[in-house]
């Protein structure tokens, strides 16, 4: 770990970079200049090659993806960008577009003269406002230089780049969702097949891809795809990474390590725990991503691994909780989260999330039963796969590990009837103001 | 919203002019439609633009003139507006504050910073001030775990939130 140099936060601290002459500078547009003298096949070969996977959250491999776009289309074609980072406890992306946004342009370029996609939608989520500023001021200075417009870079290639602001609704992360709100609609997920590649954004074929993915291909362009295998755990898990970690550790940020990196490790990057206190449960990638406990403390956060533990690697948001935390509390938390944000447009997923809602909001008071353990796991087990999108799948994820490593802790709130923690204060001394603020 | 005025059905439409968007928004609108092969896809920009309009929220007038110059039925982008967090239906504040309260936001103290702006501006949540200042609402992760606890104000991010910071950012408010 001690000679990682950072890659895709290399320029973090350096404003410069804002504009293309100062990311020039630092190297930047080097994987630009190199794809566009190389056939587009091979530049998705390269990419292919490198094991590049998804950094959205699915881990889909980007060069298949790509691969996936028909060659012969009478269509335009579109690269969207998913910027839309809505997963609870994810904050990487925002670092790369506010503090490096020349070298998402340069990724989305890449992937528009690999697929021959002549337009890039940045969809970034509607709260981004200082990022959306940050594109839109990086995008002009790219057009005024001749990155972006009738010939990037002299070489007769077309290439247009809007930012599309989204208005807050999590499900637009989901990629058809996306296309969805892109197209000025309720951000409802569609029916697949067809999937994207071949009907994506305005009924075309499209690529969509995360922010961080996209920042990984101008690198893997410029030093080769075995240099970017070089980093990672093994041949299904390759490249560098943004870890975001938040909770309760002591420097909370985003931090860039190889993929694979051991959760102990991480952890002592940001700090260690937050005033030395106890680990109790980690979630290690979002929201959706099922709680981990002490046991895992070494386990390498990388896709193949965490799935084997029972958790997904997601986005690589890691939240960390102490020996304080009801960890009823932490899933009914995001439990309500789910609901809120269900489209709705599936009954399992609309009905379920909701379901389980109600169930730990009870469970959490000390007002249910262990037939509601058990309701809830059966919940879970509805939903899962039986919806258009992942959204119901990932409620899930959270409330079936709660259920099945920390069931002691529910039955204590059903023994108790009440919840065992006393709901910790972080300003003001216990007692100042009893009443919880708000029941969503 | 039985007040708002000429908006409501047919009835009145031969009179009333329909609502329109100011010149500056239209041309902005306009330039942003041609970002896309559908028009259509501008729908969630011009309710952007009608918010910041319209003050912050979406009365019955503002989707009546999204709908003009978007040529959509009302129905339509009411539809929409629903759909999104960031798109009111009902007044808010001159000043809208949305506090972050999940997971990691939480784990260090966004509850409090919720109590604190119910005791001081001693209005429920969604609720606006009596000299329309400011309102306030609970959200999702904002993205910005990293600077927990942290909340929305207007367009801007203030992060590291304390009790004492909450105070001073709602004594400058104007």
């Amino acid at each position: 770990m001690a000679t990682f140099e950072p890659v895709l936060s290399r320029n973090v601290g350096h404003p410069e970079v804002l504009e293309v002459a100062g990311y020039k500078k630092r190297g930047g547009y080097a994987g630009l200049a190199k794809a566009l003298g190389m056939e587009p096949d091979a530049v998705i070969e390269e990419v292919k090659k490198s094991g590049l996977r998804g950094r959205g959250g699915a881990g889909f491999p980007c060069g298949m993806k790509w691969g996936f776009i028909p060659k012969q289309s009478d269509m335009p074609k579109y690269i969207v960008c998913n910027a839309d980072e809505s997963e609870p406890g994810t904050f990487k992306d925002r670092v790369l577009i506010e503090h490096d946004p020349q070298q998402l342009i340069e990724g989305c370029i890449i992937a528009g003269w690999a697929v021959g996609a002549e337009t890039t939608y940045i969809y970034i989520r509607g709260e981004y406002t200082h990022g959306a500023r940050v594109l839109e001021a990086a995008i002009r200075d790219a057009y005024d230089n001749g990155i972006l417009g009738s010939s990037v870079m002299g070489k007769g290639f077309r290439h247009d780049m809007y930012v599309h602001r989204g208005a807050g609704a999590y499900i637009c992360g989901e990629e058809t969702g996306l296309l969805e709100s892109l197209e000025g609609k309720r951000g409802q997920p569609r029916v697949k097949p067809p999937f994207p590649a071949i009907v994506g954004a305005f009924g075309a074929p499209t690529v969509i891809n995360n922010v961080e993915t996209l920042c990984c291909v101008p690198h893997i362009l410029e030093r080769g795809a075995d240099w970017f295998k070089g980093i990672g755990t093994d041949e299904r898990n390759t490249g560098p990474k943004l870890y975001a970690i938040s909770g309760h550790v002591e420097r909370p940020g985003t931090y860039e390590l190889p993929i694979g990196v051991p959760f102990s490790e991480l952890l002592a990057t940001a700090g260690g725990m937050l005033g030395g206190a106890e680990l109790k449960a980690y979630i290690p990638g979002g929201a959706s991503a099922g709680l981990l406990g002490p046991a895992h403390i070494d386990l390498p956060l990388d896709f193949d691994q965490v799935a084997k533990a029972g958790s997904m690697l997601g986005s690589a948001a890691v939240m960390v909780m102490d020996q304080s935390v009801c960890l009823v509390r932490a899933v009914m938390r995001l439990s309500k989260f789910f609901a809120h944000e269900s489209c709705g447009q599936c009954t399992p997923c609309r009905e379920g999330t909701n379901w389980m809602k109600i169930l730990l909001t009870r469970l959490e008071r000390g007002e249910g039963s262990s037939a509601d353990i058990r309701v809830l796991g059966e919940i879970c087990e509805m939903i899962a796969g039986n919806s258009l999108c992942a959204l119901g799948d990932a409620a899930a994820g959270p409330v079936r590990s709660l259920v099945a490593n920390f069931s002691d802790e529910i039955e204590q709130h059903v023994e108790a009837g009440c919840c065992p923690y006393e709901h910790r204060r972080y300003f003001t001394a216990s007692g100042a103001s009893a009443q919880p603020t708000h029941s969503n | 919203m039985s007040d708002s005025p000429n908006v409501r059905g047919g009835d009145t439409g031969a009179t009333a002019e329909a609502p329109a968007f100011p010149a500056e928004a239209r041309a902005r609108l306009d330039e942003i439609k041609t970002h896309y092969p559908q028009p259509k896809a501008a729908l969630i920009p011009a309710l952007h633009l009608a918010q910041e309009v319209w003050g912050g929220w979406l009365p019955e007038e503002a989707i009546l003139a999204v709908a003009n110059e978007m040529g959509l039925p009302a129905a339509e982008v009411s539809g929409v507006v629903s759909f999104y967090d960031l798109f009111h239906a009902e007044p808010v504040g001159r000043h809208r504050i949305r506090v972050c309260t999940n997971l990691s936001c939480q784990l260090r103290g966004a509850d409090e910073i919720m109590e604190i702006l119910r005791d001081e501006l001693a209005v429920g949540e969604d609720e606006v001030t009596p000299d329309g200042r400011c309102s306030y609402t609970h959200f999702e992760c904002l993205g910005s775990c990293d600077t927990a606890p942290m909340m929305m104000l207007d367009d801007r991010y203030e992060e590291n939130l304390t009790p004492e910071r909450v105070r001073q950012i709602l004594e400058e408010l104007d």
